[in-house]
Formats: C-alpha cells, sequence, structure tokens
C-alpha cells in the first residue's frame, strides 16, 4: 500500500523524457572531453551542479541528450499569484535564454535559478540583465519549487513511514509480550540505543521522556537522507543533507527546542554567571548570549561541510579521470572513491548520532537544574 | 557563496515535512513503539524479581525443611533416650523389687530357721532334761539302795550346803 503512495507520488512530478535540442548539460560536456582550456574551471561547475539543487532529477544522458524527471515549479509574484508548471517547459535550458509565460508572468531559468524574465533578450539571447560576473540582476518569484532536494525530501519522508510504520504496527498487534521481528527487530535496537544512550545519558531520567520521539525522528531523519544521498541515482543522488537549508532548519529547531525549555538556571547561568565577581558576570553573559546562537550554528555547518566535503571528494576522486584525461587513471580513482564511499556510509550514521546527540546534549543543559553554586 | 546561501524553498519544504514527520511518526510510532519496548522491559524486570522472590522462598522453605527435618531427629532421639531409660528404670525397679523379695524370703526362711532351730532346743532341752531326770532318778535308786550311802549322801549334801 505503502508502495502505492509512493509511485503516485512520483507520477504527480510529471514524469517527461527531455528532448531538448540544445542543452548546457555540464555532465556531457565532460563525457565528451572536448575540454581544453577550462577543464579545471568546467570540473568546478560539474561538481557545483552536482552538490547543488535542480529543477529536474537527472537520470542519465542518451545520445548526448540528458534523460530526466521533471519536477513542478511553483512560484509566487505579486502580480501573476501563484504559477505552477513543470521544469520540462524549459526544455533543459539553464542560461536564461527559454522564456515560459505563466499567469501572465515571464519566467527564465539561468544556472538553476528561476527570475522574472527581461522584456527583451540580449545580444546573446538571454532574457536577463547580467553584471560583469554574468550573475542576473532580475527580480526572483517566491520560489518554493519541488526541487531535487525538495524531491528527496518527500523520499526520506516516505521511507520513513515505510520503514517505521509496519514496524509500530507490528507493536500494536502484538502488544509488548513478544519478541520483535523483521523491520521491528532492526529498529528496537536503534531505537533503545537513542533512548537510552542519547536521550537519557544527556537529559537526565526527570526530563528526557519527552524528548525522545523528538530525538528519534532527527536521528532517523538524518541518517536517512544521508544514505539517500549517497545512493548515485534516482531516488538518491541529491545531496539533501548536505544542503545549508536543510540543516538550517533542524538547527533552528533545535535552537527553539532547546530555549523553550530553559529553566531558570540556564537562564541565570547565562545572563548572571553564578560564582564569579560581578565585572566577569558583566563579560561572561554577551559571550553566553552568543553561545546560545552558536551551537546550533555548528551543528548547521558540521552536518552541511560533513556532506557537501564528502560529495565533493567522491566527485573530485572520479573527475581525476577526466582531469588527467587517461583511462589508467581510473583504478586507482575507483578504489579511493569507494574508499571514500564506505567511509562516507559510517559518516552518514555518525552524523546523526552527532546531530542528536548534541541536540540532547544541549536540552540537557537547558533542563538541568542545579541544586547549589 | 551559492553553497551557503539557504535556499526558501527548501527551508519551507524542509520545515513543513520535518514538522509533519515529527507529528505523524509521534503519535502512530514512537508513542505505540516506546510504550511496547518500556511495558516489555517492565515485564522482564518484574518476572527476574519474582523469580528472584521464588528462588528466596525455596531457600526459606529448604531452611524450613531443614529445620522440620531436625527437629524430628531430636524428638525421634529423644523418645529413644525416654524409652532407654524407661526401660532402665524397669529394670532396675525388677531388680530392687525382686532384691527385697528375695531378702524378705531369706528374711522369713531365716526366721524359720531360727524359730525352728529354738523348738529343735526346746525339744533338745527337755528331751535331755527328761532323759537326765531318768539317768538321775535310775542313779539315784541305785545309789540308794543301801541306807549308808544314803547317808553319806545326805552329809556330803549338807557339807556343800555349808
Amino acid at each position: 500500500m505503502h508502495r502505492n503512495i509512493f509511485f503516485t507520488i512520483i507520477t504527480a512530478f510529471a514524469i517527461s523524457f527531455g528532448n531538448a535540442q540544445e542543452h548546457e548539460h555540464i555532465t556531457s560536456d565532460l563525457a565528451a572531453s572536448d575540454l581544453d582550456t577550462h577543464e579545471d574551471e568546467d570540473i568546478n561547475a560539474v561538481i557545483m551542479h552536482h552538490i547543488g539543487d535542480s529543477y529536474d532529477w537527472h537520470l542519465f544522458d542518451w545520445k548526448g541528450h540528458p534523460v530526466s524527471v521533471s519536477l513542478p515549479v511553483i512560484v509566487y509574484t505579486n502580480k501573476g499569484g501563484l504559477s505552477v508548471f513543470s521544469s520540462s517547459a524549459f526544455h533543459h535550458d539553464d542560461a536564461g535564454k527559454e522564456v515560459v509565460e505563466v499567469n501572465g508572468q515571464r519566467f527564465v531559468k539561468y544556472h538553476e535559478k528561476i527570475y522574472l524574465a527581461s522584456q527583451s533578450a540580449n545580444e546573446d539571447g538571454v532574457y536577463l540583465d547580467l553584471d560583469e560576473e554574468h550573475h542576473a540582476l532580475n527580480a526572483r518569484p517566491i520560489d518554493v519549487s519541488i526541487t531535487k532536494n525538495v524531491a528527496s525530501l518527500f523520499v526520506t519522508a516516505i521511507l520513513m513511514l515505510i520503514i517505521i510504520l509496519p514496524a509500530a504496527n507490528y507493536y500494536k498487534r502484538n502488544g509488548s509480550g513478544v519478541a520483535p521481528k523483521g523491520m521491528a527487530s532492526f529498529l528496537e535496537p536503534l531505537i533503545v540505543f537513542v533512548r537510552d544512550e542519547i536521550a537519557l545519558q544527556n537529559i537526565g531520567h526527570k526530563h528526557y521522556n519527552r524528548f525522545v520521539p523528538y530525538l528519534l525522528s532527527l536521528f532517523f531523519f538524518i541518517w536517512i537522507a544521508n544514505m539517500l544521498g549517497l545512493i548515485p541515482f534516482i531516488p538518491g543522488g541529491a545531496n539533501l543533507s548536505g544542503n545549508i537549508a536543510f540543516t538550517m532548519v533542524l538547527a533552528v529547531l533545535s535552537l527553539i527546542i532547546v530555549n523553550v525549555n530553559g529553566k531558570k538556571d540556564y537562564w541565570k547561568h547565562i545572563f548572571w554567571m553564578p560564582g564569579v565577581p560581578v565585572p566577569v558576570r558583566i563579560l561572561l553573559a554577551p559571550i553566553e548570549l552568543v553561545s546560545v546562537f552558536a551551537k546550533p550554528f555548528a551543528l548547521m555547518i558540521r552536518l552541511f561541510a560533513n556532506m557537501t566535503a564528502g560529495h565533493i571528494v567522491i566527485l573530485s576522486l572520479i573527475s581525476l579521470i577526466f582531469v588527467l584525461d587517461s583511462i589508467w587513471v581510473s583504478p586507482a580513482a575507483i578504489i579511493l572513491t569507494l574508499f571514500i564511499f564506505i567511509i562516507k556510509v559510517l559518516v552518514a550514521l555518525l552524523q546523526a548520532y552527532i546531530f542528536a546527540l548534541l541536540t540532547a546534549l544541549f536540552i540537557g543543559q537547558a533542563v538541568e537544574e542545579h541544586e547549589h553554586h | 557563496m551559492e553553497l551557503v546561501t539557504p535556499g526558501f524553498g527548501l527551508i519551507f519544504w524542509t520545515t513543513l515535512t520535518f514538522l509533519l514527520l515529527v507529528f505523524l511518526l509521534k503519535k502512530f510510532a514512537w508513542g505505540p513503539i516506546l510504550t511496547a519496548v518500556k511495558d516489555r522491559e517492565e515485564s522482564i524486570d518484574n518476572a527476574l524479581k519474582s523469580a528472584e522472590k521464588a528462588r528466596e522462598e525455596m531457600k526459606n522453605l529448604q531452611a524450613d525443611n531443614e529445620k522440620i527435618l531436625a527437629e524430628a531427629r531430636a524428638e525421634r532421639d529423644a523418645m529413644l533416650k525416654e524409652g532407654r531409660e524407661l526401660r532402665d528404670k524397669t529394670i532396675d525397679g525388677a531388680k530392687e523389687a525382686a532384691k527385697a523379695e528375695a531378702e524378705k524370703m531369706i528374711e522369713n526362711a531365716r526366721e524359720q530357721i531360727e524359730m525352728q532351730k529354738r523348738a529343735a532346743m526346746t525339744e533338745l532341752k527337755n528331751q535331755v532334761a527328761a532323759l537326765s531326770i531318768d539317768m538321775a532318778e535310775k542313779i539315784l535308786r541305785k545309789e540308794l539302795a543301801d541306807a549308808k550311802k544314803q547317808e553319806a549322801l545326805i552329809n556330803e549334801m549338807l557339807e556343800d550346803i555349808k
């Protein structure tokens, strides 16, 4: 049944295979190996393209044409209201040359971003005002499109439901008297680990219970998102957990949860540190206040940097083959890539653990009640 | 720079999806799973505790058995001892009684013997007396056959009285 939901959503993304005549797909440029002077820049672009977001989910290239799943573009403008259309309307154009007109609004796509198109094209046929460094100056609509990362986010969420709900049903069906089987037996040690080693250890006996569901959700969410990011093809391939927006949301939620649950002692330690002279207290207050925001900021950067760096390393190692322009480099490149991949599988779990652990630690500091000072 | 600029769309969808996911999982998954796991842990804990209790009881029972056995043994020993004592007492009593009886019988016998001895002696004395008197009579008759001798005798006797 879950599988049906999954496919319904996938088809709702309006699968359409690209048939663009002229495209700027960088992977095929690279594969064509006609790079000369701009080789390094192009490889940079390829890597950045791969770890960035995109409006369609690229599957593979067929006879020089990219084949991809087009995803819905959802944009909002004050004049035109909400506009929804398939990204296939751009015909794989990413240079701002193809104008799509919806609800009286004209949109172009340029470097995986949607802009409001200029009235007329410039001498290159681009409907944008560009500065000297080729940055678009046009206004952007409010963009809530189902991009590759958003689609990957949905896949992560659905995957979690598919994995976890049947396990929960097993307990509902059998009660607590029987030993876990199947998915439940896989999940139970992890759940008990999160509950005992992450929540209980760091938050303490009195308060830990109410944070366990959030920490469990956080742990599995990051883990599955990380693992999906490691799969090189659909339904993986998106760099969701290496996207700063994704990690920012989780970090901000941690910030909110920690500070909403902050007890009197927690705030006292921030604004009026007990046990030190008054001048030091005045000195410490701004530092402590900064640390309130620095902690979740570190959470955001840690997950983002770890996942993105891993992707960059893998892509760089594979790119060695093209940089050195020799097939004989491939064994070394592949072995090194495999090595990094294995480390990344570990890192995927480790980062999920660290994020949940540190969130629990910060919650623990916030709810802690000191007896004396 | 592009890499570290969070996009609004993904922020929006991540927040929405993740919060929805937390809500759904908390309601339909983590709640029941955590409750079930906790219940099972508690029931295992209880089972262990009751097993411990049963073992303790078993131990107590065993101690009780031991105690009862010891008591029974002590009682048996006491009974045996009592029996032995009773037996000894009975034997002693019987011996004592037999002895007393024997002594009594001996005493009786002795008294009888004494009595008979005395009777025999009396008879003997009587017979000796009678015999003596007889003999004396006969001697006297013979002695006093002539008058002279009678006179001598009377004189002798008078002499004696003097």
